[in-house]
């Protein structure tokens, strides 16, 4: 857990030191997440609505709810607020070039391809996916790959499934002509269309405890995950993700991750530069 | 360093499109309307237009149209930026010419991916 979390923000929702100590402590066990001394500071901004839902005043109030145990959806719904859902369209554009490179070559081997989303939001990547292989299938007639596309909040996975988004979503790195190619106006929503949304299978799942979707896939995407969790977090993760990457399967990680330092499992690819794969040692341990 | 033309009658947004547009880099100017555009497009044109759809004199439409009828050498990119978020204004934007749109209200973050669409960030 992180050692020290700022003090309540003034003119923000009351809580004491303890009670946000028991935040970030709920928030740790249920995801791996950790709350860094920048996030704190947001802490009652995120938690504003599940107050005014339960005509709580502050945030010591919401902590004894948590405690006295007799609302079990309470620590389901603070978690679901807690959990960075930052995302938008073509995030790191040029990932997306680098991928298709991947892409086609894991195609190379005659396969439809699999891909997993890990921790995808409300569903802007899987979408930004789901978009340009759509396209290619239009104009050259290939598949489109397979996206498994999961996160921890069930909030977020509604939207995404749901594929609607505010003005300032959609206009975050989607491009004018694919908004109106694959979207609907709906007052001042967009709607991604059904031809769009039913390319891409959504499942709840928490990074750090559950099992990984069934199947092994070619591509893990799992960016700007890792940067907000504990040291064994992390490990559980990339062990998650190794056990579900074919042979020869690519991890990509968000701009500022690497698996450096951070584990055994992965090394940066020789074949897709910025990406990742297995160890030769952890190679060879499969194929033994 | 890069350039944009922002074009609005409103002396707000051209100054919030400035102060975004500095931070990004650019070298930026104003004009109130579309006849003061198209004049100092005549002059030197810019790498990118930020242009508002209503404005008195000439409307972005008419300023767009003209643009792309004119003897520029260069092409620069146009982004409209306006309140009309219908899809209907968005097509017919398109079709006279634009390269991108942006709905009002909008932020730091929709003006930047917007303008990196484009190849100009």
């Amino acid at each position: 857990m992180t050692a020290t979390l700022a003090p309540p923000v003034v003119g923000a929702i009351p809580g004491s030191p303890s009670a946000m100590t028991v935040l970030a402590a709920l928030l740790e066990a249920r995801t791996g997440q950790q709350l860094s001394s920048y996030r704190s500071w947001r802490l009652d901004t995120a938690l504003k609505p599940l107050l005014r839902a339960r005509g709580l005043d502050t945030l010591d109030q919401l902590v004894m709810q948590l405690l006295d145990g007799t609302d079990r959806a309470v620590g389901d719904l603070i978690v679901d607020a807690l959990v960075n859902g930052e995302s938008s369209f073509y995030r790191d554009l040029p990932i997306f070039d680098q991928l298709a490179e991947a892409i086609v070559a894991h195609e190379g081997n005659g396969r439809r391809v699999r891909i997993w989303s890990a921790g995808c939001a409300t569903g802007q990547e899987p979408l930004s996916l789901a978009m340009l292989y759509a396209e290619r299938q239009a104009e050259t007639g290939t598949p489109v790959p397979e996206i498994v596309a999961t996160d921890i909040s069930d909030t977020a996975l509604n939207r995404a499934r749901a594929g609607r988004y505010t003005q300032f979503e959609i206009q975050r790195g989607l491009p004018i002509r694919r908004m109106m190619h694959w979207f609907d106006g709906d007052g001042a929503d967009w709607i991604a269309k059904p031809e769009l949304t039913r390319l891409i299978q959504f499942r709840r799942l928490n990074l750090v405890g559950d099992r990984g979707p069934a199947g092994k896939f070619d591509v893990v995407l799992c960016r700007n995950v890792l940067l907000y969790l504990s040291p064994p977090a992390k490990a559980q993760v990339f062990a998650l993700i190794a056990g579900a990457l074919k042979p020869g399967g690519t991890l990509v990680l968000g701009a500022g991750e690497t698996v450096i330092g951070q584990t055994g499992l992965f090394e940066p690819s020789r074949r897709f530069r910025g990406f990742y794969e297995r160890t030769t040692a952890e190679r060879e341990r499969d194929a033994a | 360093m890069k350039t944009c033309l922002v074009v609005d009658d409103s002396k707000v947004i051209r100054k919030v499109a400035r102060h975004i547009l500095e931070t990004l880099d650019f070298q930026v100017s104003e004009a109130c309307d579309g006849r003061e555009a198209l004049e100092a497009c005549l002059v030197s044109a810019p790498d990118v237009i930020l242009l508002d759809w209503n404005m008195p004199v000439m409307s972005g439409m008419d300023f767009l149209r003209a643009l792309r009828d004119s003897s520029i050498p260069t092409r620069p990119k146009v982004v409209f930026c306006t309140t009309e978020n219908g899809m209907a204004y968005i097509r017919a934007a398109i079709d006279a010419g634009a390269d991108e749109y942006v709905m009002k209200p909008f932020d730091r973050d929709t003006l930047e991916s917007k303008l990196q669409i484009v190849g100009v960030a």
